[in-house]
């Protein structure tokens, strides 16, 4: 067996993971919440986690839905990124999430790793990051002292850390519909169809009297966490979304960026060269769905 | 700190009981206490795709779950696939045989069980449907050419009309 020994808990209701996680915090021991496990069972199988006890939430199955709350989607943690991806609601209503979703991984991976999980695991590549900061969502968190709503800004720490206590859960998260009119654009480069991105970013915009509104950039896999480029958006503000504008929109805000993370997979030089050309073509993307 | 639990667990239609340690992966609870060996192990971290098996009818890297996770379910693994009754292989398998969509097999219970999720919910995949759901999968003889020309075999052949559902009921 690859994991290191571990105790395993599959409450039935969320007070119960909830209760279960304060007393294992008051016993000292290291628990960990398994979701999908897409994320976690290859760190288990690698030893690069090895927690005292894992909190399986499959069987809380209140945790499990898609809700529409007029202009707002409420996802449950626990509903699988296949659901997402064969939710007419959120295919229509939000198609940016929706795209996300596709980018995840494999179908295989989509069919058991949770929208919840991707979330709460914070990991630098993952999709969603990019989506959560443009879309501006919120995270629903429950713990001992009740719930409380964390806003995306705030939501993510630093690597595969998020604004998640020890004691707490990450139980739904909340993201607006697509504006009429809004256009969007997510892309990403990965080596092969599936794998982590090297890089992605995301953009949503309007288009009045022929020039940008409104417009959020947040790109992912280049930092510890993902990030608004505010000076592109500043950039590109007021501007018409052309070719040339929107590759030098690509171009401040790559040069505006943190150092890049830099691994076998990329450079830092090269990381920051995507994100240039990438933001360039999803705001055209972004501008040409616009209406 | 290792205190073995039941998993109660339905596979292929066969029901089965067993004590396992929670740190047990699902597919090594198949191959070492089931003995159901069809289901290989590759990377054992999710990129391969051999031990792709159907959990509550959908496909998922056995490898990435634990044993302990699948008390209650509905499995199918390769072994699920041949008709019980006549002996024959199931459709994917015999569009698998026809086509040489495998050379040394140790990718293939996967590719047939990722397959079968495919055809079942788009009998009539495009080129780029096919790609999508196999890349997840690898393989390292075929060069994967064979192994298109399999899964267009075999949507064909459920065009016309074959049926891939199971003979066992679970």
């Amino acid at each position: 067996m690859k994991p290191a020994p571990f105790d395993y808990y599959s409450p039935d209701t969320l007070e119960e993971a909830v209760a279960l996680l304060a007393k294992l915090e008051n016993e000292d021991l290291d628990a960990k919440i398994l979701a999908g496990g897409q994320s976690l069972m290859p760190m288990l199988s690698l030893r690069l986690a090895r927690p005292d006890a894992l909190v399986d939430l499959r069987k809380i199955g209140a945790l499990d839905y898609i809700r529409e709350d007029g202009d707002t989607i409420a996802i449950g943690a626990m509903t699988s990124k296949s659901a997402a991806e064969d939710s007419d609601v959120i295919r229509t209503r939000q198609p940016l999430f929706h795209e996300a979703t596709l980018l995840v991984g494999h179908r295989q991976i989509r069919n058991r790793g949770t929208v919840g999980g991707s979330f709460a695991h914070a990991e630098p590549t993952a999709e969603y990051g990019a989506a959560a900061m443009v879309l501006g969502m919120d995270m629903k968190v429950v713990g001992p002292n009740g719930e409380r709503i964390v806003p995306a800004k705030d939501f993510y720490v630093t690597y595969l850390t998020a604004d998640i206590d020890s004691t707490e859960i990450l139980t739904e998260v909340r993201l607006p519909v697509l504006k009429k009119g809004t256009g969007w654009s997510f892309q990403e480069m990965s080596r092969r169809q599936g794998d982590h991105a090297l890089a992605g970013a995301a953009v949503t915009l309007r288009l009045v009297g022929g020039v940008c509104k409104d417009v959020c950039i947040a790109v992912f896999g280049v930092n510890a966490s993902p990030t608004r480029l505010a000076e592109a958006e500043a950039f590109i503000t007021g501007k018409a979304a052309t070719e040339d504008n929107a590759r030098e929109a690509g171009r401040v805000g790559a040069d505006g960026l943190e150092e890049p993370m830099s691994d076998v997979h990329a450079t830092a030089q090269y990381r920051r060269g995507l994100i240039a050309t990438l933001v360039a073509r999803c705001l055209v993307e972004a501008a040409s769905r616009a209406s | 700190m290792t205190t073995k639990q039941t998993v109660k667990v339905t596979v292929n239609g066969i029901a089965y009981e067993r004590q396992v340690e929670p740190r047990l992966t699902l597919v090594d609870f198949l191959r070492h206490e089931l003995h159901l060996g069809g289901t290989h192990v590759g990377c054992e971290h999710g990129v391969c795709g051999t031990c792709n098996i159907l959990v509550d009818g959908k496909a998922v890297r056995s490898c990435l779950m634990l044993a302990v996770q699948v008390d209650g379910e509905s499995l199918t693994t390769v072994e699920g696939l041949r008709n019980r009754d006549t002996g024959d292989l199931h459709p994917i398998q015999q569009a698998f045989v026809d086509e040489h969509g495998l050379q040394c097999g140790f990718c293939t219970p996967g590719f047939l069980m990722t397959t079968l999720e495919l055809l079942r919910d788009n009998p009539n995949p495009s080129e780029a449907d096919i790609k999508d759901a196999l890349g997840g999968n690898l393989c390292r003889c075929t060069g994967y050419e064979a192994i298109m020309k399999s899964v267009r075999l075999a949507a064909k052949r459920v065009q016309e009309g074959q049926d891939i559902g199971l003979t066992h009921t679970d």
